[in-house]
């Protein structure tokens, strides 16, 4: 007998009672995709035909990569009990930087999957969202998954999620997103367990938007959760943040292709098309409602997207820097986090500062810049966003180590973020050791099991940018997993590092860092540049400074030789190559002063693995 | 040296297009004999060079004149057919390999060929290279009456120590005799000197440039040595077991050597080659005719496997093993692998990077307009002569030399 429903409810006609709708919250490699394939396909909603693997994670950067950067929703049919009931699976990202975006999806639910590999056990940044879950009121059903894994330790981690959410470890489901066990009776538990959404249909309409992604063919396509009323094709709706107004040109369900509708009443969750090109018009956590005798209050929960690390991203071909602004106005289409403004580098020339939600946001739109865009770029070393108060008053904010103020400081506070890192007992040392190198604070420690600690840290946001994770990784083996958001900002004693070639600052370099640790940037970057910066005719000396202070020197000396000493008729042709490729590859060089500095060189002292430094 | 993989293939017929024989007759020919034979392969070596007597196939060293005569026929009939006008070899050079490998009379066997097959001029400089070990008066007296006028010797140090490390095989206490004999039989004589070699001091490196001095030889070439990859020494270094090259040493050798050399009375006239007045000759006169035949982008003919040729902007190169090449050779067909046509913008390219070598230097007329402004950068710089300058010519001061391809890149155009 198949579960699927016989007849599903139909949208915008659908009984409140008869809907559920849930997130899966799960960590980037513990199968949540594999999971959602599998419930579409016991649904009925693809067909194993149609199935592409991870049919939800439609951009290719995310499919590589495994994880989920926007999230959809899927309406799926479910029978049960002879009554046919309709579930919205809302697909929710799975990363540290957008923990705003998880907390709209999460507010449009009224459950959620706590979905854990059940080879690995629970992971920090699920620890986090499963908080934000419940502070959301949300039902949780414990899921392990990945149970036909040789390594699957089901009885350990089940006993642990038990402990964690206070229920009986015996409720916690098993399933297996590979071979598809235990999907039913999850679908059935989804029924039973999550409350359907309670909504006012009488009452002015309002939806939350908990997604907004731009198509190149439709515009932008906003996801939405009706909370009171209904919303209507052909209507006019306001966007509450900023009152704009438009017409809704189609409303529908995802199923899992987007299917119009004759529109979505009380708990029903879809999508608005409206014929708007920029996502920013769309906001995730806006509040929809009729343009005509609307709603007068919000629902609660907007924010404006606040990007806390900065970049300069720099075209190496200076003839790109139009393409570069096009992409990145195109990528702003779909990404309403990401902001940016033109900077002007001495020494990379025309680029731009670009503020993003975190590493990863950083690491992907640069990605997608370079794959989907044909760019070649230079980023410079991630920095955060420093109140700057100066002895006369004056206050600045510095996102750009090159915009650091010259005059007396009085005050300089960073951003700070409080950090979970969840990892096996064994490793507690090297984090705490870690978290010490890096200006932290211990919160606090508990244990989760026997063997599985959580510790708590204040740490500057700073520290965390640029090799903190790798770091972290590293000292545990991979084991730890790690957490963060932001909270607040503290004074802290910082400067700025100068890189100076033959005396001529290099402003790609400067970075501002603790005053104990300016002396170690300084000798790792001038030893990195000596390393990187091929001899010229003359000597180099290279500096580091804080202020007209030197704190590190390095010398590359001047070539004395650089001839063929052999050219005779064989030789030829191949020296005439060396030599056009030489010639070509001084297209490619960045003058600093007299300086012929190598894009490779920028490249490389930029990028924040430490692998040069290994090699030595 | 590794073999160039791109250019065009070479058409069986060898045909060249009649651009390359247009204004031949203003440009002198000259014909480059490879000898791809040694006794063993030194570690730095990366020439075209075999150490078996038999390669299968009947090509041996035994038979390789004959082959070598085959292609000098070849040669003519090509340039005959392509419309070339006939014009006697100004220069002859045997290079390998070791050409004294060969019996004298082999040598001469092939010259005859060429002076038969082409004509020589009465003028004409026809040398071989030879190792120290394996030539006689006799055979030295052989290659005299046979024609060739010139050989070039080479004694790479006079250290034992820097010797071995190049696997060279030869008795530095050689080297004195056979110049004697040489110039007893009537030949100007040329010794090639090898500085940088890991381990050698700056001292060794003296006493190598003072001893080949002493043998009061016309000409003399100096050479940094450039580890090749591919080579055992290479693999040596990688591994370890024998230090870089350094190029700071290297430079300082080069100081060193036209110091001492300047000093005994020798001139440089490209950036490896010095040449001194002897024989009732001028400093000039004992250049070697051949290798500024190169430089200044004459004609020439490369007989043998590996061997480069160039006519009139056309650039083409044999096949490089024995076998193969030597089985073209005996079909009649081209023995090249691969060619290339020049167009306008390479041939400056190429003049520009050679004849800056020479001390006779390049008009800076011939520089396009947006690289002519370097010149005058080039000389606050210290790196060409500010007088020459003035006279219209790029001529490399002493530091320029040094830095020569710093200089070149400067000066080409850059080409699309």
């Amino acid at each position: 007998m198949s579960p699927q429903a016989v007849v599903p409810p139909v949208p915008a006609s659908t009984d409140p009672s008869l809907l559920r709708s849930f997130c899966i919250i799960a960590h980037i490699d513990h199968g949540k995709s594999t999971l959602a394939d599998r419930m579409l396909q016991a649904t009925g909603v693809v067909t194993p035909r149609e199935m592409k693997a991870q049919y939800l994670d439609r951009m290719d950067i995310e499919r590589e990569r495994g994880i989920t950067i926007k999230s959809q929703a899927v309406r799926m049919p479910w029978g049960m009990g002879g009554t046919d009931y309709a579930l919205n699976m809302i697909d929710t990202p799975g990363h540290v930087d957008f923990t705003y975006e998880v907390s709209r999806s999460l507010a449009a639910c009224e459950g959620a999957l706590l979905l854990v590999d059940a080879a690995q056990g629970i992971e920090a940044q699920t620890l986090a969202n499963l908080y934000l879950a419940m502070e959301n009121d949300l039902t949780i059903i414990p899921v392990l998954n990945k149970i036909d894994l040789p390594a699957a330790q089901p009885e350990k981690y089940a006993e642990e999620l038990g402990n964690l959410i206070g229920e009986d470890p015996d409720r916690v489901l098993r399933v297996s997103g590979k071979t598809g066990e235990g999907v039913e009776a999850l679908l059935d538990r989804i029924v039973e367990e999550i409350p359907a959404p309670v909504g006012n249909a009488g009452e002015a309409s309002r939806a939350m938007i908990f997604d907004s992604v731009f198509d190149t063919y439709r515009g932008v396509v906003t996801y939405v959760r009706v909370v009171d009323g209904d919303l209507k094709p052909r209507e006019r709706i306001k966007m509450m943040s900023t009152g704009a107004e438009h017409e809704l040109l189609e409303i529908g369900v995802i199923s899992p292709e987007p299917k119009p509708t004759k529109g979505l009443g009380v708990g029903e969750v879809g999508y608005l098309i409206t014929g708007v090109k920029d996502v920013r018009q769309s906001r995730v956590g806006d509040t929809v409602t009729a343009a005509h005798k609307g709603a007068t209050e919000e629902l609660g929960g907007y924010e404006d997207p606040k990007p806390m690390v900065f970049s300069g991203l720099f075209p190496i071909d200076g003839s790109d820097y139009p393409a570069l602004r096009d992409a990145l106005e195109k990528l702003q289409l779909n990404d309403a986090a990401l902001v940016w403004e033109p900077e002007t580098s001495a020494a990379l020339g025309f680029g731009f500062r670009c503020g993003f939600l975190g590493l990863l946001h950083l690491e992907i739109t640069r990605e997608r810049l370079e794959r989907e865009f044909d760019l070649a770029l230079i980023s410079t070393a991630p920095s955060v966003s420093y109140d700057v108060t100066l002895e006369d008053g004056t206050e600045t904010v510095v996102t750009n180590p090159s915009e650091f103020p010259e005059g007396k400081i009085k005050e300089i506070r960073e951003p700070m973020v409080s950090a979970t890192v969840l990892a096996p007992s064994e490793f507690v040392g090297a984090i705490m050791e870690l978290c010490q190198s890096k200006r932290g604070q211990l919160g606090g420690m508990d244990y989760l099991s026997e063997d599985r600690v959580e510790l708590r840290y204040r740490l500057p946001l700073a520290e965390i940018v640029l090799d903190f994770f790798d770091q972290l990784k590293s000292r545990t083996k991979g084991y730890a997993s790690l957490d963060w958001k932001a909270e607040g900002q503290e004074a802290a004693d910082l400067v700025k590092v100068d890189l100076l070639l033959q005396g001529e600052r290099v402003d790609a370099f400067s970075a501002i860092t603790h005053k104990d640790k300016a002396y170690s940037y300084g000798v790792m970057m001038a030893g990195k540049l000596k390393d990187l910066i091929p001899r010229q005719q003359f000597e180099v000396p290279i500096q580091a400074a804080i202020g007209s202070r030197i704190i590190a020197r390095e010398n590359i000396r001047a070539m004395r030789k650089d001839v063929l000493s052999k050219c005779y008729g064989g030789d030829i042709s191949r020296k005439r190559k060396l030599l056009e490729k030489q010639k070509e590859g001084k297209k490619r060089m960045k003058m600093v002063g007299r300086v012929e500095v190598p894009q490779e060189a920028f490249v490389a002292a930029l990028s924040s693995d430490s692998s040069g430094e290994k090699k030595k | 040296m590794p073999a160039l993989r791109d250019g065009e293939p070479a058409p069986a017929d060898g045909l060249l297009p009649p651009s390359a024989v247009a204004g031949a007759a203003e440009r002198q020919f000259s014909l480059y004999v490879h000898v791809p034979f040694c006794s063993v392969r030194c570690g730095y070596c990366d020439f075209n060079t075999y150490t078996a007597l038999e390669l299968g196939q009947d090509v041996s060293q035994e038979a390789y004149h004959r082959d070598a005569e085959q292609e000098i026929r070849f040669a003519d009939s090509v340039l005959r057919a392509t419309g070339a006008p006939r014009r006697a070899l100004s220069t002859v050079f045997f290079g390998g390999g070791t050409p004294t490998r060969l019996a004298a009379a082999d040598l001469v066997s092939v010259l005859t060929t060429a002076r038969e097959t082409f004509g020589i001029t009465t003028t004409a400089e026809v040398t071989t290279e030879a190792n120290p070990d394996s030539v006689t008066l006799e055979d030295l007296q052989t290659l005299s009456d046979g024609g060739f006028t010139r050989v070039s010797f080479g004694m790479q140090s006079a250290v034992p120590h820097v010797l071995e490390t190049l696997d060279r095989t030869h008795d530095p206490r050689n080297v004195g005799p056979v110049v004697q004999w040489a110039k007893q039989a009537g030949l100007s004589v040329s010794v090639d000197l090898i500085y940088g070699t890991p381990g050698e001091s700056v001292a060794d490196w003296e006493q190598s440039l003072q001893e080949a001095i002493s043998y009061e030889p016309e000409h003399i070439s100096a050479y940094s040595l450039i580890v090749e990859d591919g080579t055992k020494m290479a693999a040596a270094m990688r591994r370890g077991e024998i230090p870089m090259i350094d190029p700071d040493d290297q430079a300082e050798k080069y100081e060193r050597a036209d110091a001492l050399l300047g000093q005994a009375g020798y001139q440089w006239y490209e950036i490896s080659n010095w040449s001194r007045a002897a024989q009732g000759r001028t400093a000039a006169q004992n250049r070697s005719a051949h290798n500024l035949a190169y430089w200044h982008n004459q004609d020439w003919w490369g007989i043998g496997p590996g061997a480069h040729s160039h006519v009139g902007g056309v650039r083409w190169w044999n096949r490089k093993h024995p076998v193969p090449y030597t089985n073209a050779v005996r079909d009649g067909i081209s023995p090249a692998a691969g060619r290339e046509s020049l167009d306008a913008g390479t041939q400056l390219f190429e003049r520009i990077m050679l004849e800056t070598r020479t001390v006779d230097g390049l008009p800076i007329s011939v520089l396009q307009e947006s690289e002519r402004h370097e010149v005058a950068g080039l000389v606050a710089e210290g790196l060409i002569e500010g007088r020459a300058a003035i006279a219209g010519q790029v001529v490399l001061t002493l530091k320029g030399r040094l830095l020569g391809d710093a200089v070149v890149r400067r000066l080409v155009p850059q080409l699309s």
